[in-house]
């Protein structure tokens, strides 16, 4: 038995039943980590001493009956962006550098209070602002599917971990396709919740409104199972809601027959690889093949809405990252004259350059003569998606369609053209924008051997809609193999 | 309105009337700051009373302190204002290292509160100053330069402190307008337990807006906004020198110039700041970790029907319900501790003209004296209720009353206990009167004639002589009835 093979449920399954013990899966992942990690370069600090130390403790707690979740033991891999107590949280920035937080995220308390193990933090975007996890001031993650390739961004670690069988979970969060995107470069499963459903406390904010925390993982059942696990209605984010109806599991294998399935039009339209578009149309194949209608409708809105999220974005990161100044923690720049060229110094020598081109970008749209111009509109037209989206899902059950344009592309290609980076993400930052659930999961493997997954999207609160559709589209797609398991099925 | 009348020689030049408005900024007595759970207690150690929220530290969310919204409402209310029931805050945007987040949660777009006003009496009647918004945001930390390393420190305890600003609409014309304005603030303020309101401590702050213009202009002139002022005199001479330079610069035909300038208590002068031309751009915008605030009618209605009266409404009351003078209503009502003391000794059972005449009398005094005010008086009101009680029932007379409040005014003794251990009651023994009065009208015949003739004003030199025989515990009516039947006899 492999257990680096497991899934996350699997894996809690035997823990339980004494098979295995977290240790020895915590074991096992650090060996895959010391293996794959110099060439993958998933993960910024994993402290091995701790690791072990806590997968005993947990040990210890399952036995005695204080870990009792469907999770507990497994051990799972937290995106840097998400505050850990006593563990460096970096955001993948030169800023945040030597940062230590003395307190938990919400969504940290919460796995952790279930019996996870955190192997460590992995690599990411600089402030999640990019979608190739290139803009990381220590790293650039590899695509364990082909090393070449990026794993997309920002969560490029998270999915690149789960894929390189570095973790068998991971947390990420996802404001403009963070989670999604990344997921269809990695062949793996993840999904942002409805905004509210996580508590945003400890997760370091890039833009408050549209940030979510969400898992990542092998397959849909772990993603429910995980996101089960990090629901609440939390007093400390006064943005998080208090939700009924997340038992998310219980939707896993459910009946999809009558579900109805719209694709926008606009979705399938021009600006997308011939691939992509295959796989979203071999599983709309598959959903009908369940039992689902599906049809193609217009949404419309498309041309607004990239600028319409990159005007609110940038805006409350412009606001978001101003407490990064040298002042109180984090890089503080070693000559400076005075305060104002301390600041300056600070935040020049710290921040890189997409984030600054952000910051800008956030403090342009946000100045006096151009707020109503740029970010007044913005918010109009972010109202509007919202009322297209709630007149869709009057009709539609779920709205599938592509999780990018294209599979994932080469590392070096993306940033000297930013603008083309922004566009790429025109099918996941909607979602955001209206704080909807979307989900993607694996359909297929291109020519050159590179996943593509397609993304659910769900109205307000339907995540368990999400997971029946994705479970019964792994059912028809049949097994799906991550890299790290087929290599080792060779050698 | 006042004006002034400006000379060069013998040659009256212009009018100009001053134009005023203030932005006043109040510190909210919670117990807990406005977005986190810290303590707002003030003079802590530095950075004791701190946390993620109020030191913005990474990932941290503000959660709103409901009670931060009920003072701005009962503020609001006070005020006569009209309550956006869908309200918002917004973030202001400047780099300080007193503002942790280098952003203030303010609000601009929304306001909790707008379009009340404030009625003033003066020589030409009532007059109106409107109220143009209040809003709640947070304060900042507070920078320490320290001169041994030459380095600024800062203590974020006061950071996240709640605060409204309270701003008014240019209504004001004088010194006198503003003071009156500010206290009528400060007393409503204090009577709704919203703030102590004091300038000193910094938890009422005032702003000046001034500009000048010819009287009868129907435009405004340029204002200049001022800083930086700690009481009522340092607001009252920073008003008539503003006034006075601007009215220079525009009689020597030169301009004034819109700008913040800081007031120097000890220079008695301001200097600028900042010109507009320097002014932030601070990018307001809504803040995104807060959700709208939704006031409902209930809770509005629930808050106006919880409003205490008061100081006008108390002082009237007091003169048609107790028939004190309007002076002594005044006095009593001017200080809510000194108003909460008087009612609690009528409750006591004293009778409200007594207990009006011990507390605007006695208690002043002594709180001049020792440079006190009527919320640190530590005496109870039953206490000096039953001191009345003593002295009405002639078991003290007025003499040891004095000296026993005084005592009382210290350490808080009960009156009664007191008199009885230290032997202070009267003497009702009236065959030791006699035989004293006796004794002082045998040893000062003198006097004894001149009473006989009819000089009434010796009277008073053998009442005090028998009082001093007797050690001031005598019943001074009643010796003074004994002095004159056993002159007659």
């Amino acid at each position: 038995m492999k257990i680096l093979e497991l899934s996350a449920t699997e894996l809690a399954k035997k823990i339980k039943a004494g098979e295995i013990t977290s240790e020895e899966a915590v074991k096992a992942s650090l060996a895959q980590i010391a293996k794959e990690d110099q060439k993958i370069r998933a993960y910024l600090t994993v402290d091995e001493e701790k690791v072990l130390a806590r997968a005993k403790e947990v040990d210890d707690g399952i036995r005695s009956g204080k870990y009792t979740g469907p999770l507990a033991g497994v051990p799972i891999a937290v995106k840097d962006n998400i505050c850990t107590k006593d563990m460096r949280t970096t955001c993948a920035s030169k800023i945040l550098e030597n940062f230590v937080p003395f307190y938990d995220a919400t969504a940290v308390t919460r796995i952790t209070d279930a019996g996870m193990v955190i192997l460590g933090k992995t690599n990411m975007d600089e402030f999640a602002m990019g979608s190739t996890t290139e803009t990381s001031a220590f790293a650039v993650t590899k695509n364990p599917w082909d090393t070449e390739h990026v794993p997309g961004g920002s969560s490029g670690g998270s999915c690149a971990a789960v894929a390189a069988g570095e973790c068998f979970a991971a947390l990420g969060s996802d404001t403009g396709g963070s989670i999604r995107q990344p997921s269809s470069y990695c062949g793996v499963t993840g999904i942002k919740p409805t905004y509210g459903t996580v508590s945003r406390f400890g997760l370091v904010a890039y833009a408050s409104s549209l940030d979510q925390i969400g898992p990542i993982g092998k397959n849909a059942a772990d993603c429910a199972a995980l996101l089960e696990i990090i629901t609440s209605h939390d007093e400390k984010d006064s943005t998080s809601m208090e939700r009924k109806d997340t038992d998310f599991t219980s939707a896993i294998g459910k009946d999809i027959r009558g579900m109805k399935i719209g694709i926008p039009k606009e979705y399938l339209s021009d600006g997308l690889d011939d691939d992509v578009r295959a796989a979203v149309e071999q599983c709309a194949a598959y959903l009908k093949e369940c039992g689902a209608e599906v049809e193609y409708f217009d949404l419309g809105l498309m041309e607004y809405t990239i600028p319409a999220y990159y005007v609110i974005a940038a805006a409350e990161a412009s606001s978001n990252l101003e407490r990064f100044d040298g002042v109180k923690y984090g890089y503080r720049a070693k000559e400076y004259e005075g305060l104002h060229d301390m600041y300056k110094r600070s935040r020049s020598e710290g921040f890189g350059p997409e984030v600054k081109r952000r910051i800008m970008l956030g403090s342009f749209v946000l100045s006096s003569g151009y707020y109503d111009a740029y970010y007044l509109k913005a918010l109009k037209v972010r109202a509007l998606i919202k009322k297209a989206f709630d007149e869709a899902f009057a009709k539609y059950d779920i709205i599938l369609g592509p999780a990018a344009p294209t599979a994932a592309p080469t590392i070096g290609t993306s940033l000297s053209d930013p603008m083309k980076m922004y566009l790429s993400d025109i099918y996941t930052v909607a979602v955001n924008l209206a704080g909807l659930p979307g989900l993607t999961v694996p359909c297929s493997i291109n020519e050159k051997g590179l996943p593509i997954g397609v993304q659910l999207l769900g109205d307000c609160f339907r995540e368990k809609t999400l997971f029946t559709a994705a479970s019964a589209i792994e059912n028809v797609r049949g097994g799906w193999t991550l890299p790290f398991a087929r290599k080792e099925t060779l050698s | 309105m006042d004006t002034s009348i400006c000379q060069k020689g013998d040659l009256i030049m212009k009018q100009y009337e001053t134009v005023i408005g203030l932005e006043v900024h109040v510190e909210l007595a919670t117990k807990t700051k406005i977005f986190c759970g810290c303590k707002t207690d003030f003079g802590a150690a530095p950075n004791t009373h701190v946390c993620p929220i109020c030191t913005g530290m990474p990932g941290s969310l503000p959660i709103l302190n409901k009670q931060v919204v009920e003072f701005a409402l009962r503020a609001g209310l006070a005020l006569n204002c009209q309550i956006n029931q869908f309200c918002k805050f917004d973030r202001k945007n400047y780099f300080y290292p007193d503002n942790p987040q280098n952003y203030q949660i303010s609000q601009l777009y929304l306001p909790i509160c707008h379009d009340g006003y404030v009625e003033l009496e003066t020589a030409a009647g009532t007059k109106r100053i409107g109220i143009h918004e209040i809003h709640m945001e947070e304060d900042a930390g507070k920078l320490v330069h320290d001169e041994w390393t030459d380095s600024s420190l800062v203590d974020y305890n006061r950071s996240g402190v709640p605060l409204i600003e309270i701003v008014s609409e240019p209504d004001m014309r004088s010194a006198d307008e503003v003071i009156q304005y500010l206290e009528h603030l400060q007393s409503t303020m204090q009577y709704l337990g919203v703030s102590d309101c004091r300038l000193q401590e910094g938890s009422m702050r005032a702003d000046v807006n001034l500009s000048v213009r010819e009287v009868g202009s129907p435009v405004f002139g340029t204002r200049t906004e001022m800083k930086n002022l700690n009481s009522f005199k340092a607001i009252a001479h920073a008003i008539e020198g503003e006034r006075e330079r601007q009215i220079e610069l525009l009689e020597d035909g030169r301009a004034v110039v819109q700008e913040t300038r800081r007031w120097d208590d000890n220079k008695e002068s301001s200097h600028a700041m900042r010109s507009k031309e320097d002014a932030k751009d601070y990018r307001y915008f809504p803040d995104p970790d807060l959700p709208p605030i939704d006031i409902s009618d209930a809770w509005i209605a629930s808050i106006r029907a919880a409003q205490p009266e008061l100081k006008k409404a108390k002082s009237r009351r007091y003169q048609s319900e107790y028939g004190l003078s309007a002076y002594d209503a005044d006095i009593l009502t001017g200080d809510k501790a000194l108003a909460e003391l008087f009612e609690s000794t009528i409750k006591a059972g004293a009778a409200p003209k007594k207990a009006a005449n011990w507390l605007t009398g006695e208690t002043l005094r002594l709180l001049k004296e020792k440079e006190s005010e009527a919320s640190k008086i530590t005496f109870t009101a039953e206490h000096l209720a039953s001191l009345i009680a003593l002295l009405e029932k002639s078991v003290i007379n007025n003499q040891t009353a004095k000296d026993v409040f005084a005592v009382m005014f210290e350490t808080d003794v009960d009156p009664a206990a007191y008199v009885e251990e230290h032997g202070l009651k009267m003497e009702s023994d009236s065959g030791l009167l006699e035989e004293t009065v006796k004794k002082i009208l045998d040893a000062n015949p003198k006097a004894v004639g001149e009473l006989k003739e009819g000089k009434d004003k010796v009277i008073g030199f053998l009442m005090g002589q028998v009082m001093k025989e007797m050690k001031g515990k005598a019943n001074p009516s009643q010796v003074s009835e004994m002095i004159h039947k056993l002159v007659q006899e």
